[in-house]
């Protein structure tokens, strides 16, 4: 075998799966003295073009409880046609069809480069996918009329046979009816008043009318029309209609007064939207997609008042417990987004204004049912228009990069916990962390040489309506961390354990304040320094990492000023935002959320990423910045004047114009693909959007110790953080320390 | 000719009712006296002509009796006297009653800012009876006798005899009724009002659908929308209307003039009834025209499927009173409604009727509405200036007690069209809507009785809705409403000055004018008796009477109320023996010459549906025509309880209309066809030895068995018969505020039946005495009081 390294980007790309530790400790005991908990970053529906799907079904494990599939890594007996469970031990009888196989003979699930391998499998009804479109008017003119249009595109983006339903809201809310010819219909409710799922349905007349029954008539039963069908309509039937309607949208035309917002109902359009798909399609593929541009400012969900003099909620308000209406509403849209799940469909959130929205409330509606979250200033601003294009974005046979009404199982040997979630909406980049328990006592540890073994079942609705199965079967080696600790520390993936650790600092900050979580990330570096550092006692100037942790504490460095655990200057809604992001995606993008990646472009040399440093930032650059929500480009003092003056349009100085356009091109190559599309930031030496990079640079040089450094190359910012030397000289200090 | 008091001997049951009274003869006797001169009104305390009597008016200082009628046009001075005499003083008012072409429509007078003169304490208009004094600087007030500077802008110079120079320039000096025209201080929250709008609502559940009703409404709609009631001169109607459909669930439609087509909006939330858009609800008629006109196409299609049996009621008057609110308007809602609304929101019904409850304690309860919900939605509505005009078409009981409530307390109308078939109906409803939606209305509209001292306005029957004791509020009045207004002494009266009546009208014209229509009345007073019965006016009188009982049986047995009825008119007539009339034997039964039909009216009212009902009759049919004949005006409720029956085989050459007959089965020929009227219905009565002719031509089939009774208007036939009976029944039609169902009877048919429950002469088969045992009866009872 080759380096851990490899090992580990291996793993990745086979079978999406990057664990902490790629050998584990034995017991219970010894896990939790590894600091860094045994866990793991799934992407459970990681694209994968050399993996085609077979078309049947599993092989499961006979016992009830365990019902483990058939993989590499069980035993066969080919002469018996026989299996063994790896996880129960079970001896399973193969299933007739399997009746042919012998060693030169074997189905996919059985040869070791299927540890991922996915099933299609025919079980019940398909049922088409289903976009049920949420939309605010109370928006000004032009933000309307971008967002129709985007609606409008999206429809020829959608499968012909998706369902594709309409909600509008402003002061009231209106469920539209697509089914009609001529005068167009809609249902209408306050926007004042929460009903319960039941009075949704039948006020829409979605309830079945009770069978009357008839004495000495043969019942009727013709083809009744499905219920559903006034509000849910395939796409290639309303295409021209919803079109129209589309089109014919105005703005909220209650009049809004000097001084007061709108009035936007969200709380309960969203109820409704939940209620309607409830009652008509629970357990199948769909989206409720609301577009919003402001705050909910009326009835159940309402975040703030219409008064403008009252501004919507702070952090400072939050921490003084200030926040009105905040709990109230998290509680409405929680509620929602528990119905939601419950049913398998999911909620995806575009807020597009330039002040809040909301979204610390309505978190939970994308959080807890797999639903997108998509910031931005306006829905006449390419980061909207492209963004939500990207979500239809179809990947190599056509299809839709989306899967619906997920849900995953983890059989694992030795390890204990929950072991069923549901996702409802995934996409490929998708990527969960799953922490694990090692449940053997200290005194009854796994034989050495053992291996424990874990299987990821996702069960899922492919966008093509199929369900599929994808089932993922890894093992890794146990290992006794008192006599074998090297084993483990050089199976140490510092990059995995950095984003599940920055993944539970995230989730401790979404439940306690902020100090304590930064306390607590601290306390466990210095353990797990403490734990793998070599030094002497009380001498700093000894401490050394290995090289599977070197990279480790800057990692932390950056995660503890980054926006996830960071409130200063970002709007609750902002973390909501980033905090949304960073649980979601996959380990590089995490990482890049983490510790954003610089490049630097100069005449010097070809382009190179530099560090993220205040030392980086020199007058001869162009620098690149990616913080994966934006992308900064950052044109060093005297690249800046050239520019001014001009020299990039004299054809003698081409060679400037192609350093100008090298960063340019490289961040478009970004901003094509990502999701969400970033925010695009041009600034240059002084101007004031250049905040975004300097925010994020290792404060090396700042107006505290510029002179005393006396060097004259890099910037100084203007910032009381420590540096990452600081930093690391107190980790140091403290992880030595023989009194900790 | 009118003093001489009238003497009858004791009429015998022998007696052949030929002798008796004759209500034909005082009508004739009156058109014939005072048919053919006007009526000028210049004095104090004339009676009028009676309301048979086709007349003109002149106005010179009083109130045409077009717009006030009085039971007394000479009043007691005393309290005392008034209650000896038990003659009720009321007058009867029409404010805003059509007048014939041949006289002026009331002057619409502009006192500037500050509004129209009034007095400064009792707050009366400025009338032909204030008194001007200190060379036209002051005035005293007639009703209040308080002294009021005149504003410097309305200052004139009296002349020698202490008029006014400018009397005949100034409608509210010279004239009895005229308008002023409000200021902003006469407006609801200081803001001058919107122009009113009619809002469409129509019940599209399974019955209204199938019956036809739906589609025959949305044709009718698009013709009708131009016709609009519209100020004199203006080019079109300043009202807005607006349109909405419902079933158990609300459909409100948007016909902005922008839209290719109009919009569906539901709202199901009925329990929390609200208005779901802003503009385009109501609209311009000609701005809007092609999208209503797509809109009313296209209602009857959307339904035409619809499984829908339940309906609301109380939500559909809730959407238009909120969307009255929105608008900030007045204005009137019609609702097409089928059935008794049983869907689950605020103001759902149940089927309580009950036949076992006449003639007991509980009876009154058919009369009152099931639930006080909708009193106080009338309350609302009447806050809004909200009107409700409801047209039923039930197949069964749907509470017409509960659901005219509010209508009723707007001053809207009700018509009820049981057993609609578009066949048979149409005609009668499409006529009863026309007229409806084009007649005159106010809107938003408070009276005011104002009286000279001693006498006050104590009681007000009518359509109307009372948060004080003074004020009459209506969210609508048309030009058919009445209101009958009760007087009882507070002082004395003196016979120089007389007494006075000023009625105030505070309206929304239909163009969205704020105004004051102003009617004044001057009455005679006595200290003798005999002066009161020498002015009295019978049929006036039965109007009060009948809505007084009307009103009882909402509160006592009916019983009580007709024993309370029968002995109110004896004491009237025993007072008359004994204090007015000769010594006589006790044997003669004498009448004041103005009350001589009083008991052959009385006895009508006694028989009428609601006091005594026929097995046929159903509980909806009396609380309907209990709330009809509360807005009577005379002259409907004179024909109402006495119909006018007319021989249709006369001289075919003749103009006018055939005299009446009696309504006495006695009088009918078998050889004759006739025609019965009473503001509701009209009767074609065919003998059965009709010649075959006759038959032919007014029928078009060769015998009487040919005769169908299911025809619901006469064959238009080429031939002068058929011409002339037909120009009879339109020229009927037009008379009356409500177009008449007409009912082919034939003699001996089984028809026949209802048709004799309107012979008021005779006996009648749920119990009601014939005219002589009546007769007989009264003076019984007259002469117990006596002795």
């Amino acid at each position: 075998m080759a380096t851990y390294l490899e090992f580990i980007q291996q793993n990745e790309e086979r079978d999406g799966v990057r664990f902490s530790w790629n050998v584990w400790p034995s017991s219970r005991l010894e896990a939790t003295r590894m600091v860094v908990p045994l866990a793991c970053l799934l992407t459970p529906l990681k694209e994968r073009l050399d993996l085609p799907p077979v078309q049947y079904e599993p092989v499961l494990c006979s016992r009830p409880t365990c019902k483990a599939v058939l993989s590499p890594l069980c035993q066969v007996d080919y002469r018996a046609k026989l299996w063994a469970c790896n996880f129960c031990f079970q001896r399973n009888q193969f299933p007739p069809a399997y009746a042919g196989i012998s060693e030169v003979n074997q189905p996919a699930e059985l040869m070791p480069q299927f540890s991922t391998i996915e099933y299609i499998v025919q079980r019940g009804p398909q049922t088409p996918l289903i976009f049920l479109y949420v939309v605010d008017t109370c928006l000004e003119e032009e933000d309307l009329q971008a967002l129709k249009e985007s609606l409008q595109m999206s429809l020829s983006l959608l499968p012909a046979d998706a369902l594709v339903g309409l909600i509008t809201f402003g002061r009231m809310v209106q469920v539209h009816e697509l089914s009609c010819e001529g005068i167009s219909k809609s249902y209408v409710f306050r926007g004042t008043k929460d009903l319960t799922a039941k009075q949704i349905q039948d006020m829409l007349g979605l309830s079945r009318p009770a069978v009357p029954i008839q004495q000495g008539r043969p019942l009727q039963t013709p083809e009744q029309p499905v219920i559903s069908s006034r509000f849910l309509q395939p796409v290639h039937k309303i295409d021209m209609n919803l079109t129209d309607l589309l089109g014919e949208l105005q703005r909220d035309p209650w009049p809004v007064t000097q001084g007061k917002r709108p009035l936007r109902s969200t709380g309960v359009a969203l109820s409704i939207a939940v209620g309607l798909l409830e009652g008509t399609f629970p357990n199948t593929g769909a989206r409720i997609m609301l577009f919003t541009g402001g705050p909910p400012t009326q009835g159940p969900g309402m975040v703030v008042g219409d008064e403008l003099k009252t501004p919507i909620r702070s952090w400072h308000d939050i921490e003084k417990d200030n926040a009105r209406f905040m709990k109230k509403a998290t509680k409405h849209y929680e509620t929602l987004a528990n119905r939601t799940a419950a049913n398998g469909h999911c909620i995806d959130i575009y807020a597009c204004a330039l002040d809040q929205t909301g979204l610390l409330e309505m978190k939970c509606c994308a959080n807890l049912t797999g639903g997108h979250m998509v910031m931005g200033d306006s829905f006449n601003t390419s980061l909207f228009k492209q963004t939500f294009q990207r979500v239809f974005n179809k990947g190599f046979n056509g299809e839709f990069r989306m899967a619906f009404g997920a849900s995953l199982d983890v059989k694992e040997l030795g390890i204990g916990g929950t072991s069923q979630w549901k996702i409802c909406s995934l996409d490929p980049s998708t990527t969960l962390a799953i922490y694990f328990e090692v449940v053997n006592q200290h005194n009854a540890p796994i034989p050495q040489g053992g291996r424990g073994a874990v299987q990821f079942v996702t069960q899922y609705q492919h966008s093509s309506t199929q369900k599929r199965i994808r089932v993922t079967t890894i093992a890794r080696n146990w290992a006794d961390a008192q006599s074998q600790l090297q084993h483990i520390e050089a199976a140490f993936d510092q990059e995995a354990a950095a984003v599940l650790m920055a993944r539970l600092g995230v989730y401790r900050a979404e439940s306690e304040e902020g100090p304590d979580v930064l306390r607590w990330l601290d306390r466990q570096l210095i353990r797990l320094c403490q734990k793998f550092g070599q030094y002497n006692k009380d001498d700093p100037n000894s401490f050394r990492l290995s090289e599977s942790f070197s990279l480790y504490p800057q990692f932390m460095f950056h995660l503890r000023r980054s926006p996830f655990l960071q409130v200063f200057n970002n709007s609750p809604d902002e973390s909501s935002y980033y905090r949304h992001h960073f649980a979601r995606q996959d380990l590089t993008q995490s990482l890049i959320m983490i510790q954003p990646i610089l490049y630097a472009y100069s005449f010097h040399g070809p382009p190179e990423p530099v560090l993220l440093d205040s030392s980086s930032i020199l007058p001869d650059r162009i620098l690149l910045m990616d913080t994966f929500f934006q992308i900064v480009i950052y044109l060093g003092e005297t690249i800046a004047q050239w520019q001014k003056a001009g020299y990039q349009d004299m054809p003698e100085y081409e060679n400037f114009k192609h350093l100008l356009q090298a960063p340019l091109d490289d961040a478009q190559e970004i901003l094509q693909t990502r999701f969400p599309m970033p925010r695009y930031i041009h600034t240059e030496h002084g101007g004031s959007q250049a905040r975004f990079l300097l925010s994020k640079v290792n404060p090396s040089q700042t107006h505290n110790n510029l002179y005393a450094w006396g060097q004259e190359s890099g910037a100084p910012i203007l910032t009381d953080d420590v540096s990452l030397q600081v930093f690391m000289d107190h980790l140091k200090k403290l992880a030595v320390s023989s009194a900790s | 000719p009118l003093t001489s008091p009238l003497k009858l001997h004791y009429p015998h049951p022998q007696n052949s009712n030929h002798k008796l009274l004759s209500t034909i003869q005082v009508i004739e006797d009156d058109r014939s006296n005072r048919g053919s001169e006007p009526f000028v009104t210049g004095v104090r305390g004339q009676v009028p002509p009676l309301v048979t009597t086709n007349f003109l008016v002149k106005d010179q200082g009083n109130a045409s009796p077009r717009y006030i009628r009085c039971t007394s046009y000479n009043i007691p001075c005393t309290s005392d006297m008034a209650k000896q005499s038990q003659v009720p003083l009321a007058a009867v008012i029409k404010p805003l009653a059509t007048l014939p072409p041949e006289e002026t429509l009331p002057y619409l007078v502009d006192h500037g800012e500050s509004g129209p003169v009034r007095c400064n304490r009792c707050k009366a208009y400025m009338c032909p009876f204030m008194q001007f004094i200190e060379g036209g600087r002051r005035f005293q007030c007639c009703f209040c006798s308080c002294v009021t500077e005149v504003p410097p802008h309305y200052f004139q110079h009296l002349d020698h005899t202490g008029k006014r120079v400018d009397f005949y320039d100034r409608p509210e000096l010279s004239l009895g009724s005229y308008e002023f025209l409000a200021t902003v201080d006469y407006c609801k929250n200081n803001k001058f009002p919107s122009p009113p709008a009619f809002i469409f609502m129509i019940d599209v559940s399974y019955n209204a659908v199938k019956s036809g009703l739906v589609r025959l409404i949305c044709e009718e709609l698009k013709s009708l929308l131009d016709y609009l009631p519209r100020e004199g001169n203006m080019e079109e109607s300043a009202i807005r209307v607006g349109f909405v459909t419902y079933n158990k669930v609300l459909h409100f439609y948007n016909v902005k003039s922008s839209l290719a087509q109009p919009q569906m909006m539901v709202v199901s939330d009925v329990a929390d009834m609200f208005v779901p858009l802003l503009d385009g609800f109501l609209v311009n008629v000609n701005e809007s025209r092609t999208v209503i006109a797509s809109l009313l196409d296209q209602i009857p299609e959307m339904f035409a499927d619809t499984r829908e049996t339940e309906t609301v009621f109380a939500p559909v008057i809730q959407a238009g009173l909120e969307a009255l609110k929105a608008a900030e308007c007045s204005g009137k809602l019609f609702i097409f409604h089928t059935s008794l609304p049983i869907a689950e929101a605020p103001g759902k019904l149940k089927n309580r009727d009950d036949k076992k409850l006449i003639n007991t304690d509980k009876e009154k309860t058919l009369f009152q509405p099931q639930t006080s919900f909708y009193n106080n939605l009338a309350k609302d509505c009447v806050a809004q200036g909200c009107c409700v005009d409801l047209f039923l078409f039930p197949n069964q009981y749907l509470d017409v007690a509960t659901l005219g409530v509010v209508t009723y307390q707007t001053g809207g109308s009700i018509y009820k069209y049981a057993y609609f078939q578009v066949r048979t109906d149409q005609d009668r409803f499409l006529n009863d809507l026309r007229r409806d939606v084009q007649k005159e209305v106010g809107f938003d509209a408070v009276m005011r009785v104002r009286t000279s001292t001693g006498i006050r306005a104590t009681d007000f029957f009518g359509a109307f809705y009372m948060s004080n004791t003074t004020d009459v509020e209506m969210a609508g009045l048309d030009c058919d409403k009445t209101i009958t207004v009760e007087f009882k002494h507070d002082d004395k009266l003196s016979e120089d000055s007389g007494a006075l009546l000023q009625c105030a009208l505070l309206y929304t014209s239909c163009a969205g004018q704020r105004r004051l229509r102003i009617h004044n009345l001057s009455l005679n007073c006595c200290t003798q008796l005999a002066d009161l019965y020498r002015n009295c006016e019978t049929d006036t009188l039965i109007n009060y009477l009948a809505k007084y009982a009307y009103r009882g049986v909402l509160n006592s047995p009916v019983k009580t109320v007709r024993d309370a009825l029968i002995n109110q008119c004896a004491q009237i007539l025993a007072c008359y023996r004994k204090n007015c009339a000769s010594p006589s034997s006790a044997g003669q039964l004498i009448l004041p010459e103005c009350m001589k039909l009083l008991p052959v009216y009385l006895n009508c009212v006694l028989k009428s549906d609601v006091l005594q009902p026929g097995p046929e009759v159903t509980t909806d049919d009396r609380a309907y025509i209990r709330q009809l004949v509360t807005s009577m005006d005379v002259a409907e409720t004179n024909v109402f309880f006495y119909p006018r029956l007319l021989p249709l085989v006369t001289d075919v050459d003749s103009d006018s209309l055939p005299a009446a007959i009696r309504n006495s089965e006695e009088r009918l020929s078998k050889g004759d066809i006739y025609l019965l009227e009473n503001g509701l219905n009209i009767f074609v009565w065919v003998g059965v030895n009709v010649q075959q002719g006759l038959i032919q031509n007014l029928f078009g089939v060769s015998s009487f068995s040919q005769i169908s009774s299911d025809l619901s208007t006469l064959p238009v036939l080429e031939n002068p018969f058929s011409k002339k009976v037909r120009s009879i029944v339109d020229m009927l039609q037009v008379q009356r505020s409500r177009y008449m169902k007409l009912i082919i009877v034939k003699q001996e048919d089984k028809l026949e039946m209802l048709f004799k429950h309107f012979l008021v002469e005779d006996k009648s088969l749920s119990g009601g005495a014939s005219y002589v045992d009546f007769l007989c009866h009264m003076h019984k009872e007259i002469r117990q009081l006596l002795s």
